[in-house]
């Protein structure tokens, strides 16, 4: 079993091959990650952790790159996990983010990492959480998550994310697109990229009519929707300006307080479903669903403890 | 600890150092090493070995393979394998392939690339080769 600690205090201290040891082990799930949690926790600098996400060829990786640019120039340290989709048959994948990313190679304040999503559907691997928290204590901020090119409803960056920005291009679709439920809904931000294209505007137009008013049961305040060049820069500084400014809004109590459920959430799941699967009843029970002696609804429950 | 044991996939930079812009056999290789259960990064075309070298440490793969076909193999792979000795990478494979006269292999193998990979070999070779002779455990 590999010590992280070591690594961890490593990464703190700017140590980058540490930094990057340390993020193969939480990936690979390492023995070991479990016990760095509450350390890794604790050295939290308060990063602010910004999501990217939007459908594939948005230009998310390009955008990125160009924001990476100006927070730069601002004196900002910039951590980036880009998250690449794993093959469902090989668990292969090719991850091609850090080719529009090449700018910032050879600075040493820009740390760029390549994830594979490693068999989860969302958008985003099982770990980005873990991995986010240490580009954090290594003193990354912002740290930014690029998500697998996403559809319409792979929100789960926005349950992990502080602001959430989500990519779209010109010819996305009329206003029936823009108000439709899930990906649009979660932004905090929105951006037209590829502005120089035709009909950059008019779709910029079209998302503030249909959605620069919110009611309802969503409290959250309507996202800014802004357009944007990635290639030459155009409009990046003023995304910036609205990253930054939606940092305040993010750490407002109620918003926090539902970060903070999304998570617990997410951590109860994921150990009910291992403390499940570890059961000494566990094989019993599956051969009991199988022969359909049992119902999986009353088998999951003994297997969680509340039914004996 | 053996190959059948790992449990997570080995991680391939592909990278095309120098200045040829001929990234067909790379991207090939790229698609090929995914459909072979290989995590592969591709960094695209032009690459220093500085840029190389960066890439490796920050993504901490377990192997290093570029293509080449400048010409120029003998000034930047060299480069390559002395940057990730400086920067304590010692474990991690380099290869090549691309158009490599042989008493250039003889020699860039006394230097640290593990294998110099000609026109005509398949994906599978390569494949195997990584499997068997990338070192780290996980």
């Amino acid at each position: 079993m590999t010590d992280l600690v070591p690594l961890l205090a490593g990464a703190v201290a700017g140590e980058r091959r540490a930094l990057a040891r340390l993020l193969t082990a939480i990936e690979g799930g390492a023995d070991g990650v479990r016990e760095l949690i509450p350390s890794l926790f604790a050295a939290s600098r308060g990063a602010h952790l910004v999501g990217i996400t939007g459908p594939p060829g948005s230009g998310k990786s390009t955008l990125v790159n160009a924001l990476a640019t100006v927070w730069r120039r601002r004196g900002r340290r910039v951590g980036i996990l880009a998250v690449d989709p794993s093959s469902p048959f090989t668990g292969g994948a090719i991850m091609g983010d850090r080719i529009r990313m090449m700018e910032h190679a050879g600075d040493l304040d820009v740390f760029v990492r390549s994830m594979a999503s490693r068999g989860e559907l969302g958008g985003l691997a099982g770990t980005t959480w873990i991995a986010a928290a240490v580009l954090d204590a290594a003193g990354y901020d912002p740290v930014v998550v690029e998500t697998v090119g996403a559809g319409q409803s792979e929100v789960e960056i926005a349950r992990l994310a502080e602001t959430t920005v989500v990519v779209e291009v010109p010819e996305m679709g009329d206003e029936v697109q823009a108000i439709k439920a899930g990906l649009l809904e979660v932004a905090d931000v929105i951006v037209v990229n590829k502005g120089d294209r035709p009909g950059a505007e008019l779709a910029a137009r079209q998302l503030r009519a249909m959605l620069s008013s919110v009611g309802g049961r969503i409290t959250r305040q309507p996202p800014a929707i802004l357009t944007t060049t990635a290639l030459d820069g155009a409009g990046v500084d003023a995304l910036a300006d609205a990253i930054d400014a939606h940092r305040a809004a993010a750490r407002a109590p109620d918003q926090a307080m539902q970060r903070a459920r999304n998570q617990l959430r997410r951590a109860a799941a994921e150990i009910g479903v291992r403390a499940a699967t570890a059961h000494p009843e566990w094989e019993e029970l599956v051969e009991a669903v199988a022969e359909r002696r049992v119902d999986p609804v009353t088998a999951a429950e003994r297997l969680v403890g509340l039914r004996s | 600890m053996t190959e059948n044991e790992r449990t997570t996939p080995i991680r391939v930079l592909i990278a095309k150092p120098g200045l040829d812009g001929h990234d067909r056999g790379a991207k090939v290789l790229a698609r090929g090493l995914r459909d072979e259960g290989f995590e592969v990064i591709y960094t695209g075309l032009r690459q220093t070995p500085e840029m190389i070298a960066d890439a490796a440490e920050q993504e901490d793969v377990d192997v290093i393979g570029m293509s080449i076909l400048s010409g120029a193999h003998m000034t930047l792979l060299p480069r390559v394998a002395e940057l990730c000795r400086e920067r304590g990478m010692d474990d991690v494979l380099i290869a090549a392939g691309g158009i490599i006269p042989d008493a250039d292999v003889t020699k860039l193998k006394a230097i640290g690339i593990g294998e110099v990979f000609g026109p005509g070999t398949s994906i599978g070779q390569i494949a195997r080769y990584f499997r068997e002779h990338a070192r780290r455990s996980a």
